[in-house]
């Protein structure tokens, strides 16, 4: 079904923590630019999945956050050997 | 409004949480067996849990009013120790017939290991044998798309799997379609964090419609909301949507499925309950 709202209530009514959602992704990435060490964050597999993430949200297509889901999930249909770790990572990690 | 929580692991929670969820209208709430933390080390620690869900926590929960009932497992956390896995489910029939329990859960895998998959059918063909109802947990993160998968396939294996009587819980935007799809019932989790938050929720709702789907807070000893379905139910207020359509996903759609237990007494009409109340 539709969303009951209409566009301009969508916007009035999510506008703003959207916002703040948005100013707090920019700056956990600058944050990455500010490591104590330096080291290119890119180097790890959770942000490059997260940057890959980000280009869906201007792609214009629809069915973003389905879509965002499957960047970040495991793609592969065979169950695992054995258990690696009780807990997961949050982006999927190639063995 | 009054509501039910379909999942809550209120060992975890205090008292005051209790008394919270009563004064939101909280009149039932239904607790699968879960993971401690940390792995218990023996089956008659999993007997000492099952006691504490099926003699103390009702008690607890009453005090406030609440009518509490739960699920019995060893969680998916623990799934890959087959040998304990083995001895505990063993043990699991001698509690089925206690008054509060509804049946299986809530069972499924971690890490989608070999192991898990194994644990979760020997699981599943418990429920089957002694007729109960099921209620599954999909995996987190980055496992849930592959988990669900993989526990849908492997419950389509049994034959005479009736659907209506599985939920798979922990639905979001990636899995709702695949398990709605099969004829299961599924569960939105209200998480700060990690899972569905409101606004999210109400979206995945209004994507797939109003049949089949509740929502839980999943409140356990993590980062997590004991009045989330309340909370909930203020995100549909703002969304437009009717008070017969929030009362459908809160209230009805969960006693829709637990009613499926001989175990489950449905809350009395709201006038009894106004005349009846202490």
């Amino acid at each position: 079904m539709k969303s009951p709202l209409t566009t301009t209530q969508i916007v009035d009514e999510y506008f703003i923590e959207n916002r703040h959602r948005l100013l707090d992704i920019a700056a956990f990435l600058d944050r990455l630019e500010r490591s104590a060490d330096g080291q290119d964050a890119g180097a790890d597999f959770r942000v490059r999945a997260f940057r890959s993430a980000l280009e869906i949200l201007v792609d214009g297509l629809d069915d973003r956050a389905r879509r965002v889901h499957m960047i970040f999930s495991d793609p592969t249909n065979e169950p695992r050997a054995a258990l690696d770790r009780k807990a997961a990572y949050g982006a999927y990690k190639e063995a | 409004m009054r509501y039910i929580e379909p999942h809550a692991h209120m060992v975890s929670r205090t008292t005051d949480d209790y008394r919270q969820m009563a004064l939101m209208g909280c009149v039932a709430i239904s607790e699968p067996a879960f993971w401690a933390g940390w792995d218990r080390s023996t089956a008659d620690g999993f007997e000492d849990y099952f006691r504490q869900l099926t003699e103390f926590e009702p008690r607890r929960a009453a005090v406030y009013g609440i009518k509490h009932y739960t699920w019995l497992c060893l969680n998916p956390k623990e799934g890959e120790n087959r040998k304990l896995a083995r001895e505990v489910i063993e043990r699991i029939p001698k509690f089925l017939d206690r008054p509060n329990v509804l049946g299986i859960g809530e069972i499924g895998m971690n890490r989608n290991t070999r192991n898990e998959l194994e644990t979760f059918r020997d699981h599943v063909r418990l429920a089957l044998d002694h007729h109960q109802l099921i209620l599954i947990h999909t995996p987190h993160l980055e496992d849930k798309y592959k988990g669900t998968r993989l526990t849908i396939l492997a419950l389509l294996e049994f034959p005479g799997m009736d659907p209506s009587r599985v939920m798979i819980d922990h639905a979001e935007e990636h899995t709702a379609e695949m398990i709605l799809s099969n004829g299961f019932r599924t569960g939105l989790t209200l998480y700060p964090e990690t899972k569905v938050s409101l606004a999210r929720a109400v979206d995945i709702v209004e994507t797939y419609g109003f049949e089949r789907i509740y929502v839980n807070s999943a409140c356990d000893w993590g980062h997590s909301t004991p009045t989330a379905v309340p909370q909930f139910m203020m995100e549909m207020r703002r969304r437009g949507h009717s008070e017969d359509a929030i009362r459908k996903v809160v209230f009805e759609n969960p006693i829709a499925f637990l009613r499926q237990s001989p175990h489950f007494v449905e809350p009395a009409a709201e006038e009894s309950v106004a005349v009846g109340a202490v």
